[in-house]
């Protein structure tokens, strides 16, 4: 039986220097689509959000085409994430090592990570990453729909839209949070944004990073 | 015969100044101006509920004025027709039959339902577009249709559920309180239409001096809670009732009783809009400084040889 976090396509190539595909070309196409409706959705919501950001309705042809797009751009979203979820969320189940890598957040932010636990294909930082942003994307599906009045206005009563708009903007930037520590980790990790654009890591970034599921793949290819 | 006695409303005032501008303004949505130093005087419509016949002649004047039409129609089982606000339909009158538990007498009871114009309008605080919803120093909230973008949250924060999106050019529309017509010294048409001065306008004080007069009248005519509806949860409007029996708002087809900008949406609108800018760049700001604190994560020629002897790689 293979490891909980070895996903399909994931094979270590012997060879100087090792490489590892961690990313199907499917997994890649379906998040970059996420990606760019996420940035768009960030950006067309954002205008919308706080006055001074109204000035980005001009990349989405003003404010009818802003409030039009973002709903679908939302669905865009939302049924590319679901597609994501089911590639990952095997992958991104808690596990024990998960909590003593968390505890030692220090660490980890420090760049020690010879005193972290070996993790499989995802940390637990990822792992919260994953939840989160599963979570948020259907707090904010449902509240977008109880808002998306051009066609489910008389759906709910205005006190609910009320509650739905507030609920919204909060998931909202509780998103875009957590998608700036997405980005910020890929960019301070180096080698990490290869994954998910060529598909590949380098052997000595498993080895560093995701130990555990390194091993599993080399006992796997055996 | 009964003591009765009938008030004319005041004759067209000439305070009432004629123009309304860009420099009138006192509010803009989403935008920071500097109110109008020089306020015009306080307009307000006065509609007086105990003098309403519900003969609609407001409703069509209303759509007469704005070169509106409303389709051809069903009955809903009431009077009131069409039976809600629609875009183009910026008034309705809403009949009410109360039986009044004190002296059991049936009271027909007929609001003129429309537009505010709040002195703290909710829809202008929750726009997003800038100067897609102004308010005039006179107290005149307005739309401006070439700013709005349809996105119905001026109805969120309305708290007399007024506004409408039209699904034909998705823009908001309201009761203007003509203000096309105030701009030029003329009251509203619906006021101008009235066959028994039930509605009546001009400055506030002169309204809430009128409205006194007839609350004086219902009061000595068995009305004991006459009074005025000026809701001061919304800083008062420019829209009043004389209702018959102001202790309870709400049997007039739902008036709120202490109207006010739900705390959602003032939330929402205030602490919300800041704090969610400084969570997100408090964010960024700390990746950059990690990343100059602590350097890249860089993986290390070990690593590589590790990973190369794990895997069996020969050299």
């Amino acid at each position: 039986m293979t490891a909980y976090d070895v996903e399909s396509g994931d094979q270590v190539h012997p060879g100087k220097p090792v490489t590892v595909d961690r990313y199907t070309a499917g997994a890649r196409v379906n998040h970059w689509i996420t990606a760019i409706s996420l940035v768009l959705l960030a950006l067309s919501g954002l205008a919308l959000f706080h006055p001074s950001l109204f000035f980005l309705t001009g990349l989405f042809g003003g404010g009818q085409w802003t409030r039009t797009i973002h709903p679908w751009i939302g669905v865009v979203l939302f049924v590319s994430f679901l597609g994501l979820f089911f590639r990952f969320w095997q992958a991104n189940l808690w596990k024990a090592e998960d909590g003593t890598w968390l505890a030692r957040l220090r660490d980890v932010i420090g760049g020690h990570e010879e005193r972290l636990p070996e993790v499989g294909k995802y940390n637990a930082g990822q792992k919260v990453v994953f939840w989160s942003m599963s979570l948020l994307i259907i707090v904010l599906i449902v509240s977008g729909f109880l808002i998306w009045d051009q066609y489910f206005a008389p759906y709910s009563t205005i006190e609910t839209k009320r509650i739905a708009v507030l609920v919204h903007a909060l998931a909202a930037i509780a998103i875009i949070c957590v998608w700036i520590v997405h980005v910020y980790a890929a960019i301070w990790v180096r080698g990490t944004i290869g994954a998910m654009t060529k598909g590949q890591v380098t052997g000595g970034w498993a080895w560093r990073h995701h130990r555990k599921w390194l091993r599993e793949l080399v006992v796997g290819k055996k | 015969m009964a003591n009765f006695e009938f008030v004319l409303p005041p004759a067209p005032t000439k305070d009432i100044k004629v123009g309304l501008s860009e420099a009138d303004l006192v509010r803009r949505s989403a935008s920071n101006i500097t109110p109008a130093a020089n306020k015009l005087p306080e307009v307000a419509k006065l509609i007086d509920v105990s003098k309403c016949i519900g003969c609609k002649a407001c409703q069509v004047a209303c759509l007469e004025w704005n070169d509106k039409r409303i389709p051809v129609g069903e009955n809903v089982g009431t009077y009131d027709f069409p039976p809600d606000l629609t875009p183009n339909m910026f008034t309705v009158m809403r009949y009410t039959e109360w039986v009044n538990p004190e002296s059991k007498n049936l009271e027909w009871l007929i609001r003129k339902d429309g537009c505010m114009h709040c002195e703290d309008p909710g829809c202008l605080k929750a726009c997003p577009a800038p100067g897609a919803i102004v308010q005039y120093s006179n107290g005149i909230v307005d739309f401006d249709h070439d700013k709005c973008i349809g996105c119905g949250y001026c109805v969120k924060g309305c708290p007399f559920n007024i506004p409408r999106i039209s699904e034909v050019d998705h823009k908001a529309y309201k009761c203007t309180l003509c203000s096309d017509r105030v701009a030029v010294g003329q009251g509203p048409a619906c006021a101008h239409a009235c066959p028994t001065h039930a509605i009546v306008f001009g400055t506030k004080d002169e309204m809430k001096q009128h409205a006194e007069g007839r609350i004086k009248d219902l009061k000595s005519r068995g009305f004991a809670n006459a009074g005025l509806y000026d809701p001061p949860g919304v800083d008062g409007t420019h829209v009043m009732y004389v209702l018959q029996h102001a202790d309870k708002p709400e049997i007039y087809a739902n008036l709120p009783n202490n109207p006010r900008i739900s705390p959602i949406v003032e939330l929402w609108k205030g602490v919300t809009k800041y704090a969610g800018l400084a969570a997100m760049g408090a964010f960024a700001v700390i990746g950059l400084v990690h990343h100059v604190v602590t350097g890249a994560n860089r993986v290390t020629p070990e690593d590589e040889e590790n990973a190369e002897k794990l895997t069996g790689s020969k050299s």
